[in-house]
């Protein structure tokens, strides 16, 4: 490994890592990796998701320590024992999952993370000033449910900037936000950058890695396999690093959605069934037969809600309410709902898609018992099983060590390649599926887009919700948007701009029809 | 540093071995407790885990206090592999006695027929079941921890079942013992082998564990039973009602519980008396728990805790040790159990921080 390589760098760096290695059994997560961190630079950490830029981001704040290489703090060798001895050094980090109380004020979040010395309300007065100073308006006495995914990021940051890091660490923090907010973002990262501030921003956006950073260094399995000026690659450059090959292409063929509305919601009102959930509002739409139908919106806004009234996991108020091939379902369980050839995908694969200790074969039973063959007289078939697992194994190139392991053990993409294959290789007419690549590398996702489009065009309807327009663009039909648990408008795909959609999902132009009467 | 690492998949090795490092745990323990207490340890331990496997009468003994412990714990793993919480398996053992009890004290020094014994089994189960339906309802409709209430319906069992013994069922011709009437012979589980107490609850206790290890390896119930206690909102997103499981897990318990309380009482019992379990229902979340939650386990685990009562009680009368060692006993067995579960999900690991640190 070439220790020392520095593209940028000019002058000491504020940190280096040098050789780090970090190794979970025989699994290398971060293997010698280099990476310089200079003052007044936004720095870009790249990669797919298990490239290890979280385990490098976990040693570099003392969550973990490394088996191998060390860290340098202003050419200071430092061995990290915990989180507050790198604040302490002066880093701060802004998690992609933020840790935040939900039935407490904002004032009172950040001063739990302050530590003792000062008063609350000397927190709130000081809160305010940093949030008044940097543009990212928040009130210090709101509770936090309340709040927006960007306004709760805000209190993140503001609570790292409290403490005045040397080096701001921020982890995919664009994955919950508008466009619009995500400029505002940014805006905010340059003026800490004119500071002096050393910034690691981690992302696999590559073209907000384009317009924000000085620097990239991109990660592939655990190898830094480059450090760059993103400004000087292109983004197929980029991408070519962080994959390590080209990334095909989702063939879309020409085809009319002229079929008759398959899955189609009447006019559905839900209360939320806990405190903080998200009441959904008269919302309506149809999908015919052929058609993707996209929505999209940040998380939170209904869309698990949504979800849960389609698959049959919440009844809807009214039997009418949900349609599946002409069948009023809105009262009937999700078996009975899988029985009429509806299938279902939920976003978090592990834990609700899945059972996380459970074999394959299990798993593939957990769906398939409605209908398949995989019961009878009310013993289960253990070949029927299996064989659903090596046809979804083959089709879909789930990658896996032996025949029939427990899910958990699969990686993310392929886990996501084996749900999504048990649900198409039953040739549903009608899928609802959520979040389809969330946290799945880009050859897996690629090979997930292609089943949803192949599926549609053999002609079902299938219902895609996700928060990456990139996606929803690039696959779907029709797109509307969910925002406060209502839906707008749909509109053509291929008409609808990323401003619009982006405006949408700030709630720009929705009438909120709770929120006056 | 020693430290624990997740595996990545449960290690089929540990699983067996795990409940066997728990017993080995448990016995340097005793030992240890014999030794304070000032007697020989190893002549203790001979006398608690070896003298009843010397002579046929420890046995048969084995065999008759392991069947109440097969019968409940089997159903219990059902509870607790669905993640149902049945604390209170003793008293629908109790109530079970009760309920088949009424028929043998309605019916005795009549000319009732062969139907009796029959009845009575059915009516213990039917009780048992039932009693188990007040905390499995009280979880249900009103989300009320069944931990806390199926613990608590023990003592109520306890209480009646001594209001019983001692008030309207206490036999006239007992002397004042509060106990009822020996039962009759229509009302007795007849024995297994002529001239042992060995009696056919055996059997009941090994069609119990051959079902349910059917039920739970080769049907979609079984299937159902274990995800909805390894991944509730996975098991709701198959269809799987996790109300309706509270309800089935606590009725299959209260039923086998009940079960056994009756064939204890019509069996080596011989009639209905305060006390007559020595916490059975308790000893058999031991059982369940030691036997990994697996019948074919349990049944092994159930025989192994019958000599632990065996052995107790020999100690008590052959070296004066007190039999509430027996409890201590299996306590500290329930403790390292659990503790050595760990192993199958993780494993012991020296973590390389010290050296890299070192260097």
């Amino acid at each position: 490994m070439a220790a020392t390589e520095t593209v940028m760098g000019k002058g000491e760096p504020l940190l280096r890592a040098a050789g780090i290695t970090k190794r979970f059994g025989t699994f290398a997560a971060n293997d010698a990796v280099d990476l310089d961190l200079h003052p007044a630079q936004i720095h870009a950490l790249l990669g797919e998701n298990g490239a290890g830029k979280s385990t490098l981001v976990k040693i570099i704040y003392g969550l973990l320590q490394p088996d191998a290489g060390e860290l340098r703090w202003n050419g200071t060798p430092v061995v990290l024992s915990g989180p507050a001895q790198a604040r302490a050094l002066g880093i701060g980090v802004v998690f992609q999952h933020f840790s935040l109380f939900e039935n407490l004020t904002v004032a009172e979040n950040v001063a739990l993370g302050l530590g003792p010395g000062e008063t609350l309300a000397q927190v709130s007065v000081r809160l305010a000033e940093v949030s008044r100073a940097y543009g990212l308006p928040l009130d210090p006495a709101r509770e936090v449910w309340q709040l927006s995914a960007g306004e709760r990021q805000r209190i993140e940051i503001i609570r790292a900037l409290m403490q005045n890091p040397k080096l701001l660490i921020l982890d995919e923090p664009t994955a919950v936000l508008t466009p619009q907010e995500a400029d505002l973002l940014f805006t905010v990262l340059r003026r800490l950058k004119d500071e002096g501030r050393a910034i690691l921003y981690i992302s696999h956006k590559l073209d907000e890695v384009k317009r924000l950073c000085d620097t990239a260094t991109i990660l592939r399995g655990g190898k830094k396999v480059a450090t760059c000026d993103p400004r000087q690659e292109s983004a197929g450059s980029l991408a070519r690093l962080m994959v390590g090959g080209n990334i095909g292409d989702v063939a879309v063929a020409p085809h009319k959605p002229a079929g008759n509305p398959r899955l189609i919601l009447n006019d559905v009102t839900l209360l939320p069934d806990d405190l903080h959930g998200v009441r959904l509002a008269n919302v309506s739409l149809d999908v015919r037969g052929g058609e993707i139908f996209g929505i999209a919106g940040v998380a939170g806004n209904g869309q698990d809600e949504l979800f849960s009234v389609l698959s049959g996991e919440r009844f809807a108020q009214g039997e009418v309410d949900v349609v599946i091939d002409g069948a009023a379902v809105g009262h009937l369980a999700i078996t009975q709902r899988r029985r009429l050839g509806a299938a279902f995908i939920p976003e978090d694969r592990l834990g609700h898609g899945t059972a996380p200790r459970m074999k394959l074969s299990d798993n593939a039973l957990l769906t398939g018992h409605a209908a398949g063959g995989m019961v009878q007289r009310g013993f289960i078939v253990r070949d029927a099983m299996l064989a659903t697992v090596d046809r979804a194994t083959k089709v879909f190139d789930v990658r896996k060590a032996r025949r029939d392991p427990e899910a958990v053990s699969l990686s993310g993409g392929n886990l996501q390649k084996f749900v999504v294959g048990r649900e198409i290789l039953r040739e549903p007419g009608v899928l609802v599926v959520s979040q389809p690549t969330w946290g799945v590398d880009a050859g897996a996702a690629a090979t997930i887009r292609q089943a949803l489009v192949d599926l549609a065009a053999r002609g079902s309807a299938v219902l895609v919700i996700s928060q990456d327009l990139v996606e929803l663009t690039e696959i779907a039909d029709r797109v509307a948007v969910m925002f406060a648990g209502q839906l707008s408008q749909p509109m053509a795909a291929a008409s609808a701009s990323r401003e619009t959609l982006g405006l949408l999902m700030g709630g720009a132009g929705m009438e909120l029809s709770y929120a006056g009467a | 540093m020693l430290v624990l690492e997740r595996r990545t998949e449960r290690s089929m090795v540990a699983m067996v071995v795990s409940p066997l490092i728990a017993i080995t745990l448990t016995l340097v323990t005793m030992a240890i407790l014999f030794a304070l207490l000032g007697k020989n340890p190893f002549s203790a331990l001979a006398v608690y885990f070896l003298d009843p496997l010397l002579d046929s009468y420890g046995l048969q003994e084995i065999v008759v206090k392991a069947t109440p412990l097969v019968l409940i714990a089997v159903g219990l793993s059902l509870c607790y592999l669905a993640n149902v919480w049945n604390i209170g398996a003793e008293g629908q053992f109790l109530i079970g006695a009760v309920c088949g009890s009424w028929l043998a004290v309605t019916t005795h020094g009549t000319e009732a027929g062969a139907w009796v014994l029959p009845a009575m089994l059915v009516l213990g189960a039917l009780g048992g079941a039932l009693y188990a339906m007040i905390p499995a309802l009280c979880r249900v409709r009103f989300g009320a921890s069944e931990i806390l209430t199926s613990l608590m319906l023990v003592y109520v069992a306890d209480l009646l079942l001594d209001y019983l013994a001692r008030g309207p069922w206490r036999d006239p011709k007992g002397y004042n013992f509060p106990t009822t009437a020996e039962f009759d012979a229509v009302a007795t589980v007849p024995l297994l082998i002529e001239g042992s107490r060995v009696h056919i609850g055996a059997l009941f206790a090994l069609a119990a564990v051959a079902i349910v290890w059917l039920v739970l390896s080769r049907t979609i119930k079984g299937f159902e039973i274990r995800l909805v206690g390894a991944a509730p909102r996975a098991a709701r997103f198959a269809g799987f009602d996790s109300s309706k499981m509270v309800i089935f897990t606590f009725a299959v318990s209260g039923a086998l519980a009940g079960l056994a309380g009756i064939i204890e009482v019509a069996g080596p019992v011989g009639h209905l008396q305060p006390n007559f379990s020595p916490g059975y229902g308790f000893t058999a979340i031991i059982v369940a728990f030691l036997g990994r939650l697996n019948p074919i386990g349990i049944l092994i685990s159930g025989l192994f805790l019958a000599l632990t009562f065996i052995g107790g009680e020999q100690a008590q009368i052959s070296m004066k040790l007190p039999l509430d060692l027996t409890r201590v006993f299996q306590g500290l067995l329930l403790f390292y159990v659990l503790a050595c579960d760990s192993l199958v999900l993780y494993r012991f690991k020296w973590s390389s921080r010290s050296a890299s640190r070192a260097a």
